[in-house]
């Protein structure tokens, strides 16, 4: 396969164009897009694509960028968008109506600091604002894996038994902006990958009404609809990350990317490229004899809670480090998994890397010295790097 | 009269009753103009391929409850500000398909000249392929008739108690200043020439934009049945002026009014909204002849053509 030296942003557009032509023979491609930092480039990317039956529109704000991909896919065509911090914020009223409506819109973040104050650096923040709004949710390590992700995430919104928009996250800068090797496939693959796109309730020449006003036993109805679908995600991930790997000849992470779990006494537990770094930590705990283990989280939404539970058992310390801060809470991350520790094991919360702080091997390793002193969990805390 | 039929030409054909756009058994209010403009466009469609996009308004009730559908083709409810640009994705896929498909917005006041401003602005200026339809009713009519920026000077609102000080905004200006192929206002008093427009702006292509006074009883606190006539007295007081904007230059005033000062007293006095404000026919007055002399200025015609009301 060729290999691109492109960023992650880059990736993530070239894998969406890959994915709206493969819906050439169907009813095409239409996204609405908005620029900013640090996901302008993935945009500008777009813009510059011939899409055979496709259409890229700029538009005036998030909020309508949302609403065109909206339009688009209620009509039955393939949608991308891009966003993050602020731009997510703003589009997050047409978040809601794009997976109110169920329609398989797939967006790629690079996940920046909120502000005002402004700061462009990368925070898990903005996306974990989506968490609960029925969006299926994957973080990314690297650029091959923000572009297996974006053609996995449309396959995935698009099965009949899942039916939702996918979000998907990479670290803005450190991945964003970083140029890597990437496998790019051949269209035909992509095409054969992703079959075109049918959203049965899409507007078409029968008259009904998508969106409408709905009594509350009906809108609880279609809540648990939702939801089992969500549920249903994780095992149409695992055909999906089969037929990948038939097709592609390279299997797709897994929802939960364990590192050297075997035999761990100590876990780390992040998300995104804090992983990558805990990996390398662990490796250098492991050569000083020491049982320490990486729990990458990349499938968020639905959380991959068995696993998890399977990766947590017979683990004496864990330490969630989050990339946010839910102020007067502690880290989202902490708060998600934490429950499925066993009760005699230490969790511990370090919000680190906050706001794009640069967080290095030395870092994770104050925090696990400090863990290990414990005798029990302690309140989250934010800690800072520098 | 030659443009009123029998009826004022609302009187239901058979096929308005066997094929409605808007089904029979819908919550709208009696007396709704949005109602009477749904009619008027069932019967300008004909049997063109149709879909729809209503944000947050009163029209968004009319659709009704899941399951069942009061509109007769396929709808999209948006999110209040989104119209324009959830009809832009919409329009964009008949596009790229060779889909003879209209894509219409039905927006309310408060979704066009407010929250949905930029959205509109937007999609005109882009010069989707979408007919925008504004129903006025100068109120937003869904949260219980708080005023909005196309509520007139003097009235009575549940936010504007004393009475709206400021005045209406100046949408077909607005919309003429994107130079956008067709924009106008509809009188649904003047049946002809509301199925006319409705039937250019079905087949022209690129953005179209139409302004609607739609009488609302509820918010205006009239009676039901005097909805047309009140639409009437406006047009006929100069209050409602009727034309049209290609391309945002070529204005066509269709209704030469007679300014008459007592359309404009009865208008004034047939709807308990202007009861308390103060507000009369003089005060409107000099308002009405600026905004003439700037119509006249477009449209080049300085002296009216035909009284015709
Ligand atoms: C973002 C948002 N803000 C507020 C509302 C509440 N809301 C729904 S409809 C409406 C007013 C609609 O007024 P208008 O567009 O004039 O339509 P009408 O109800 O008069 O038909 C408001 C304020 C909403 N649905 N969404
Ligand atoms: S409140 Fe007014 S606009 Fe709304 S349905 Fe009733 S009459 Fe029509
Ligand atoms: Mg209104």
């Amino acid at each position: 396969m060729p290999v691109d030296l492109i960023s992650a942003n880059h990736a993530a557009a070239l894998a969406a164009t890959l994915a709206g032509r493969a819906n050439r023979t169907a009813r095409g491609f239409c996204s609405g897009v908005y620029p900013i930092t640090p996901s302008t480039e993935c945009m500008e990317y777009l813009c510059g694509q011939q899409i055979e039956k496709g259409k890229v529109v700029r538009a005036d704000s998030e909020h309508n960028a949302m609403g065109i991909c909206i339009g688009a896919s209620a009509s039955g065509a393939r949608s991308f968008t891009t966003t993050c911090s602020n731009g997510l914020a703003y589009m997050v009223e047409n978040c809601v109506a794009a997976a109110g409506y169920r329609l398989p819109i797939v967006m790629s973040v690079a996940n920046r600091t909120m502000g005002p104050p402004w700061n462009i650096w990368t925070d898990h923040g903005d996306s974990l604002l989506m968490r609960d709004l029925g969006w299926l949710q994957l973080y990314s390590a690297d650029n091959q894996e923000v572009f297996d992700t974006v053609l996995c995430a449309f396959k995935l919104a698009e099965d009949p038994r899942v039916m939702m928009p996918a979000l998907t996250c990479m670290d803005g800068f450190i991945l964003s902006h970083t140029t890597a090797q990437v496998e790019i496939p051949s269209q035909e693959q992509v095409d054969r990958f992703l079959p075109p796109t049918k959203i049965p309730h899409r507007l078409d020449k029968v008259a009904h009404t998508l969106g409408q006003i709905e009594t509350p036993h009906q809108s609880v109805a279609h809540r648990l609809q939702h939801h089992q679908a969500m549920l249903q995600a994780r095992q149409v991930y695992a055909e999906i990350q089969d037929s990948f790997a038939e097709i592609f000849g390279r299997r797709p992470a897994d929802p939960l990317v364990g590192y050297r779990t075997e035999d761990a006494e100590t876990l780390i537990v992040s998300m995104g490229t804090l992983g990558v770094t805990a990996e390398r930590v662990v490796d250098q705990l492991r050569e000083q004899g020491q049982a320490v283990g990486s729990v990458r989280v990349r499938m968020f939404r639905p959380m991959p809670d068995e696993e998890l539970r399977r990766f947590f058992s017979g683990t004496k310390r864990i330490a969630v480090l989050d990339r946010d801060v839910s102020i007067g809470f502690g880290g989202v991350l902490w708060g998600e998994v934490r429950g499925f520790a066993e009760p005699a094991t230490i969790v511990q919360n370090y919000m680190v890397g906050v706001a794009g702080g640069d967080v290095r091997p030395e870092h994770m390793l104050n925090l696990l010295a400090e863990l290990e002193q414990r005798q029990e969990s302690g309140a989250p805390q934010i800690v800072e790097v520098v | 009269m030659t443009n009123e039929p029998a009826l004022n030409g609302m009187a239901l054909t058979e096929r308005d009753r066997s094929e409605p756009l808007l089904r029979a058994g819908n919550s709208n209010c009696g007396g709704c103009g949005m109602s009477s403009l749904l009619q008027m466009l069932r019967r300008a469609a004909a049997d063109r391929e149709l879909k729809l996009v209503v944000p947050a308004c009163c029209a968004a009730v009319t659709g009704g409850i899941f399951p069942e559908s009061a509109f007769s083709i396929p709808t999209i409810m948006s999110t209040f500000a989104s119209a324009a640009s959830v009809a832009t994705g919409v329009a964009s896929v008949a596009q790229l398909n060779g889909e003879p498909t209209r894509v219409i917005c039905l927006a309310g006041d408060g979704g066009t000249y407010d929250i949905g401003m930029g959205t509109l602005s937007a999609a005109a200026e882009r010069n989707e392929d979408i007919l925008y339809i504004c129903y006025d009713n100068e109120i937003y009519g869904n949260t219980g008739g708080q005023r909005s920026s196309a509520t007139p000077a003097g009235a009575w609102t549940t936010s504007t108690p004393l009475g709206k000080q400021k005045t209406k905004k100046d949408i077909l200006g607005i919309m003429a200043a994107h130079r956008i192929p067709y924009a106008a206002s509809v009188s649904l008093a003047h049946i002809d020439d509301t199925l006319r427009k409705l039937q250019f702006a079905l087949d022209a292509r690129g953005f179209r934009f139409l302004h609607v006074l739609s009488p609302c009883p509820t918010g205006w606190k009239s009676e039901p049945a005097m909805g047309i006539e009140l639409v009437r007295l406006a047009v006929r007081s100069g209050l409602f002026p009727v034309f049209e904007v290609f391309d945002g230059e070529r204005y066509l005033i269709n209704v030469e009014p007679e300014f008459s000062g007592e359309a404009l007293m009865m208008y004034l006095s047939l709807q308990r909204r202007f009861r308390d404000s103060g507000v009369t026919e003089e005060n409107l007055r000099p308002n009405i002849e600026r905004y003439w002399n700037y119509l006249r200025l477009m449209s080049g015609r300085i002296v009216p053509a035909r009284r015709d009301i």
